[in-house]
């Protein structure tokens, strides 16, 4: 049992007022703008555009419908966490430390500050760079999901190496293998199941966000998406919906899956 | 029984391995040409991208105090959407919860519709809800509201699932009914996975409502698209400043109240 002292009886009381103050300040001076008096037909019509479906939208042979936007997102998805799980191993033995002192680690703590950065990036803003830079379509959307996947993919695999066996390295050792065959034979066989677990599971990340960053112009089934709800298309914005949660529900299912059978 | 064990012909030749190798490098040239990947046009023009950097790296710092209202804005709105979210899973993960609600129907059929509801991407329900309510807060609100919803109750009934049976059968041997069960033995034991849980969309939600604005729903965002579409990237940098600034301290504070709590 905890020791109720004089200290503790009250910090319960503390901890109410913290949070009702926090709560408080939150709900002042947010401009709520109020219901649009065309909410309940808007509501009304998307509601009637989800029942109905505009099923000719699945596959016109144009290579602007459901289909092919779905597999290019996947192609995104795709491309974009192959060339990040390659770019973060890097990044992953720069952050990783072996050593038991967390605090003392330059090249450790650089590594990890680094990640944390590109983490926080937000992902849209890298789309809209990169679309300066080689122009609106998909190959923008591979480069922004390659670089923002870098930031967890990297403390992932970092953590991997953190955590690794060092039986097989020491082995190889200890019968004279150089750096060369320890990385080879011991090291890398030890952590790939790991990392071939976090690329699958970030790849299921990646097809979300490949999802809604044509939304920015960078490629995918975004672009449609944004269109038919700017235009009113509750029919054709149904369609897409419907794709997207298929699309997502297989992905997950399916590296899931393949990542029991890495475990 | 003196000789060697065989090795079938797919182990011989490593076929399964083979094969996994030959549909993944299938698929990377396949989704290369569906992206029409084009490295030289990379090449080519990373001298833009990088003046773009070169523009980035001298932030206009007059832009923080304009900055600072639409960046609380942003966090208040995360705070409230978040809120929102976790009260209305609250009572329904205790239905999605196979060892509370026996009925399989029931559990499977919640759990269904939760699933449908985690595959909505945030942005996409932001720009139904600036269709519905309008340009403004209150859309980014619903939208993490829903977001979080989803992700919220999924965790929510995980952590339900896990706990210990002892107290539950022992409030049910002296005749409580069930909502006293879930307010003496259920709720006792996973009120800090709550908390913990909530906090951690709360981290999750900051980072998503940064960007919820470009669609027109509140929030910093709004501040980003207009500096962006104007080509003012000295205001882009300070923005993206303010929000790694706003994303650290409150990963940085709800790690600490993580840690306190479990």
């Amino acid at each position: 049992m905890k020791k109720f002292n004089s200290k503790n009886r009250y910090t319960w009381l503390i901890v109410a007022i913290i949070i009702v103050l926090v709560y408080w300040w939150s709900f002042q001076g947010i401009s709520f703008s109020g219901i649009k008096d065309s909410a309940g037909d808007v509501v009304k019509s998307i509601c009637n555009g989800l029942i109905h479906p505009d099923w000719k939208y699945i596959y016109d042979g144009s290579g602007e419908d459901l289909t092919s936007l779905i597999v290019q997102t996947l192609a995104i998805a795709f491309l974009g966490t192959f060339i990040s799980a390659l770019l973060s191993i890097p990044f992953a033995f720069w952050a990783a430390h072996n050593s038991k002192e967390i605090i003392g680690h330059p090249r450790s703590n650089s590594g990890k500050i680094i990640l944390t950065v590109i983490r926080t990036f937000p992902e849209i803003v890298l789309a809209i760079m990169f679309i300066k830079a080689v122009g609106p379509g998909s190959f923008a959307g591979v480069l922004a999901v390659s670089i923002h996947s870098i930031g967890m993919l990297g403390k992932l695999f970092s953590e991997a190496i953190e955590n690794m066996d060092y039986r097989a390295s020491e082995a190889l050792i200890s019968v004279g293998g150089n750096r060369l065959q320890v990385l080879m034979m011991a090291t890398l066989p030890t952590i790939m199941p790991e990392f071939l677990s976090y690329t699958l599971y970030r790849f299921e990340i990646a097809v979300r966000s490949a999802s809604i960053l044509g939304m920015v112009g960078a490629g995918g089934i975004g672009t449609p998406l944004l269109f038919a709800i700017q235009t009113r298309n509750w029919s054709r914005m149904g369609i897409i919906l419907i794709g997207i949660i298929i699309m997502v529900t297989m992905i997950d299912w399916i590296s899931g899956n393949l990542r029991k059978k890495l475990a | 029984m003196n000789h060697l064990p065989q090795r079938t012909l797919m182990q011989k030749w490593h076929l399964k391995s083979l094969s996994s190798v030959l549909i993944f490098v299938i698929l990377l040239i396949g989704s290369a040409k569906v992206c029409g990947i084009n490295w030289s046009s990379l090449n080519q023009n990373f001298s833009q991208f990088f003046d773009l950097f070169k523009k980035m790296a001298h932030p206009q710092w007059s832009y923080v105090t304009v900055v600072i209202q639409p960046i609380i804005e942003t966090i208040k709105m995360a705070l409230i959407g978040t809120t929102l979210g976790s009260i209305i899973a609250l009572p329904i993960c205790v239905f999605a919860a196979r060892n509370i609600v026996t009925n399989k129907i029931v559990t499977t059929s919640i759990r269904f519709l939760l699933n449908i509801i985690r595959t909505l991407p945030d942005l996409m329900l932001a720009a139904l809800f600036v269709a519905i309510v309008g340009i403004g807060p209150l859309a980014g609100i619903l939208t993490l509201a829903i977001f979080s919803f989803g992700m919220v109750s999924k965790l929510f009934y995980e952590a339900i699932e896990t706990i210990d049976s002892g107290p539950l059968e022992a409030l049910q041997a002296v005749g409580a009914n069930k909502i006293q069960i879930i307010v003496f033995a259920v709720l006792p034991q996973v009120i800090n996975n709550f908390v913990s849980y909530f906090l951690y969309t709360l981290e999750i939600n900051v980072r998503a409502s940064t960007v919820l604005g470009y669609l027109g729903a509140g929030g910093i965002g709004v501040y980003l698209q207009r500096s962006l579409d104007s080509f003012n990237y000295q205001q882009t940098a300070v923005i993206i400043l303010a929000i790694l600034v706003v994303v650290l301290i409150i990963d940085g504070l709800s790690n600490y109240l993580r840690e306190k709590l479990l």
